[in-house]
């Protein structure tokens, strides 16, 4: 399988910090600020959603996020312009559903199938794709797309993949896995269940990166959870949260740049922290 | 995997929402077929739901449109419509599985109507999750099923419709899996949905089969039923598949061919799409979901009529709002029978293929009464 280098440095220096926003929320020039801004605040890969306009089980964050996207006119297309004009120098991972990128080459008069918006993916700069209603039994094609033009594929681990699911997903993961800390939808939450170190025992003899998302809001999670055994982070809701306050309170755009640069920085900064925090037997994990 | 039919279905869904499903497959293959369940069902199906209902031969009916018209009477099942059946044996099987609350989604109304029937008769808290597009023009199923002690949650996202009270319903069902069973209404979704509507639905079909060959002599030339999810054309369908019996899906044509809810007759793409979990046809990006009938305000289809479209067993048509609304008030004045506007499309479609001269003999699925659509119909018909 092919391994995304950018993404393989992103974890070689210690725990990553991966904060995701939704791609053209609320609109395509407040959406590029947003991003730079994640990137200025210590982000080592950044996850960008790709809105669909049938997520399924995402949390209100997410499903207005996506919502006010697609009403500011964001399209698969637009997304990859939004991809090229970003200025960031971090690895960047595309989060979308499947029905898009199975239907991208068709609906530009191609066949079918995953290989033209890989292709395009990696075009412009994508170094991984997170494809949440895609089963591993279902992802060979996907797979194929993303090793032949060098991106990863990275799986969501629940906490109730047990067995063979989990072995199909080891087969075809690469770049990191995604732990769901906990079940339920995403959405930011101040409890970060203990389900966290139960799973990433589980995934002990995986050879990628574990970064754990769900329900992380705050410096002090994201450093509890890197001191339990997490290779990284992923922050969504508790980034969209400002934006969505943001957008509803028609704050100049700076402004919110600049509150998600500082959360960012917490974010980071707990990451970070908790690696320092580490025992040796966690490391050992 | 089990559940795809040809290459529809499947279970698209987020890794978390895995384990639950493969838990339900598991019940529903393991628990439904035993004796003790089966028992159970059967007894609530006749003594509360009021099982078998009968078929009626429409005599004028059959005048007007030259041919014979027969009905299965479907709107005299508890409730209004055929969606107690799927409600009652999800119900049970939640029950067997430990499932403590039950969650749906509703269009017209009328399966919410029934989850609401089943939660109170089981004693189990309902929430019921419902489009406000919906609730709008379903006032009465909205009331019904509040007095029975449900839960009517608004769903106020994009089109405010059925897709989306879908939606709605999924991520509750993301949250709660542990005690909640989510109570799909027709028979689309991930698997194992798509066949477990259709089991608790074939008894329509079974008894339709029987009835009409005691009642005609033999086998109808051609079975009729409206599809949005499909449910009760499945559950029809499903006891005609080896015969020599034609099978039609009367799809909402809505208003034009930009505003419609018929993936199957309509759509312009020979690919199936991804949808809320499964692998089927639905309406083109270009067009806007619409139908006359909430019931059948759906952008797609259930995974098996997309199957039973590409190998030739059945064909699907669209009818338009007004055909059906035509429909609606034939076989009210001929025969006294106030249709629901999703039977209605069926209707609307058996006088064409009688006209045609298609077939001399019909059965029509007359999946529920229109009581529900008075207002509606008092609008168009100016009744007031």
């Amino acid at each position: 399988m092919a391994e995304n280098e950018a993404i393989a440095a992103a974890f070689a220096d210690g725990p990553a910090f991966i904060p995701y926003l939704a791609v053209g929320d609320p609109d395509y020039e407040a959406s590029k600020a947003y991003v730079e801004a994640l990137a200025r605040g210590g982000a080592d890969i950044i996850e960008l959603g790709l809105p669909f306009s049938e997520p399924i089980a995402e949390g209100s964050t997410i499903q207005n996020a996506i919502v006010r996207a697609l009403e500011g006119g964001m399209t698969p297309s637009r997304f990859f312009e939004f991809v090229t004009e970003l200025d960031v120098d971090v690895p960047l991972v595309c989060m979308t559903y499947y029905n898009l990128i199975y239907q991208y080459g068709r609906s530009r008069g191609g066949a079918p199938g995953p290989d033209a918006f890989v292709e395009r993916a990696a075009e412009v700069g994508i170094s991984g794709l997170v494809v949440p209603d895609l089963p591993a039994e279902e992802a060979d094609p996907l797979r194929e797309a993303c090793d032949d033009h060098g991106l990863d594929l990275v799986f969501i681990v629940a906490p109730t993949t047990e067995g063979e699911r989990l072995e199909r997903m080891m087969e075809r993961v690469s770049g990191y896995v995604y732990v769901q800390a906990r079940l339920g939808t995403t959405g930011a939450k101040t409890d970060v269940s203990d389900q966290t170190t139960r799973s990433l025992q589980r995934l002990s003899e995986w050879d990628v990166p574990k970064a754990v998302g769900f329900g992380i809001s705050s410096g002090d999670q994201a450093a509890r959870i890197v001191a339990n055994g997490a290779d990284g982070i992923i922050v969504g809701s508790a980034l969209v949260d400002i934006v969505a306050e943001g957008a509803s309170s028609e704050r100049p755009v700076e402004e919110t740049a600049a509150e998600l640069e500082a959360k960012a920085r917490e974010l980071a900064e707990g990451t970070r922290e908790g690696a320092a925090r580490r025992s040796p037997d966690v490391d050992a994990i | 995997m089990s559940g795809e039919f040809e290459e529809f279905g499947g279970r698209h869904v987020p890794e978390a929402l895995e384990e639950p499903l493969a838990q339900l497959a598991e019940a529903f293959d393991s628990v439904v077929p035993t004796e003790e369940f089966q028992e159970e069902f059967q007894y609530y199906l006749k003594h509360y739901g009021g099982r078998p209902t009968p078929v009626f031969y429409a005599e004028t009916l059959s005048e007007i449109y030259g041919a014979d018209i027969y009905f299965k009477h479907e709107d005299l099942l508890h409730g209004g419509a055929h969606k107690l059946n799927n409600a009652l044996g999800q119900a049970l099987l939640a029950k067997h599985a430990g499932k403590e609350r039950l969650i749906a989604e509703t269009g017209a109304g009328q399966h919410g109507t029934a989850t609401a029937m089943v939660g109170a008769l089981l004693d189990m808290p309902v929430t019921v999750y419902m489009g406000t597009k919906d609730i709008g023009r379903q006032e009465m199923n909205v009331f019904r099923m509040r007095l029975m002690g449900a839960e009517v949650e608004p769903v106020t996202r994009g089109n405010k419709g059925l897709a989306e009270a879908v939606d709605a319903a999924l991520e509750d069902f993301a949250q709660n899996m542990e005690e909640t069973h989510y109570l799909v209404g027709s028979a689309v979704g991930p698997d194992p949905f798509p066949r477990m509507v259709r089991e608790f639905q074939s008894v329509i079909g079974k008894e339709a089969r029987e009835q009409i060959q005691e009642l005609h002599g033999e086998l109808p030339d051609a079975c009729v039923a409206c599809v949005g999810g499909g449910s009760n054309a499945i559950g029809l369908f499903s006891a005609f598949l080896d015969d020599d019996v034609a099978l039609y899906g009367a799809e909402p044509g809505g208003t034009d061919d930009s505003h419609h809810s018929a993936p199957l007759s309509k759509s312009k793409q020979e690919e199936p799409q991804i949808f809320q979990g499964m692998k089927t046809k639905v309406i083109d990006d270009d067009t806007e979901n619409h139908s006359v009938s909430a019931g059948l305000d759906y952008p797609a289809v259930g995974p098996e009529h997309a199957a039973l479209q590409s190998l030739g067993r059945a064909e699907y048509h669209a009818i338009t709002d007004d055909e059906a609304l035509d429909a609606f008030q034939e076989l009210s004045q001929a025969e006294g029978i106030i249709p629901a506007l999703e039977p209605s499309h069926a209707i609307a479609l058996a006088k064409k293929l009688a006209q045609e001269d298609r077939h001399d003999t019909i059965l029509v699925n007359l999946c529920g009464r229109g009581d529900k659509d008075m207002q509606t119909a008092a609008e168009h018909f100016d009744l007031s």
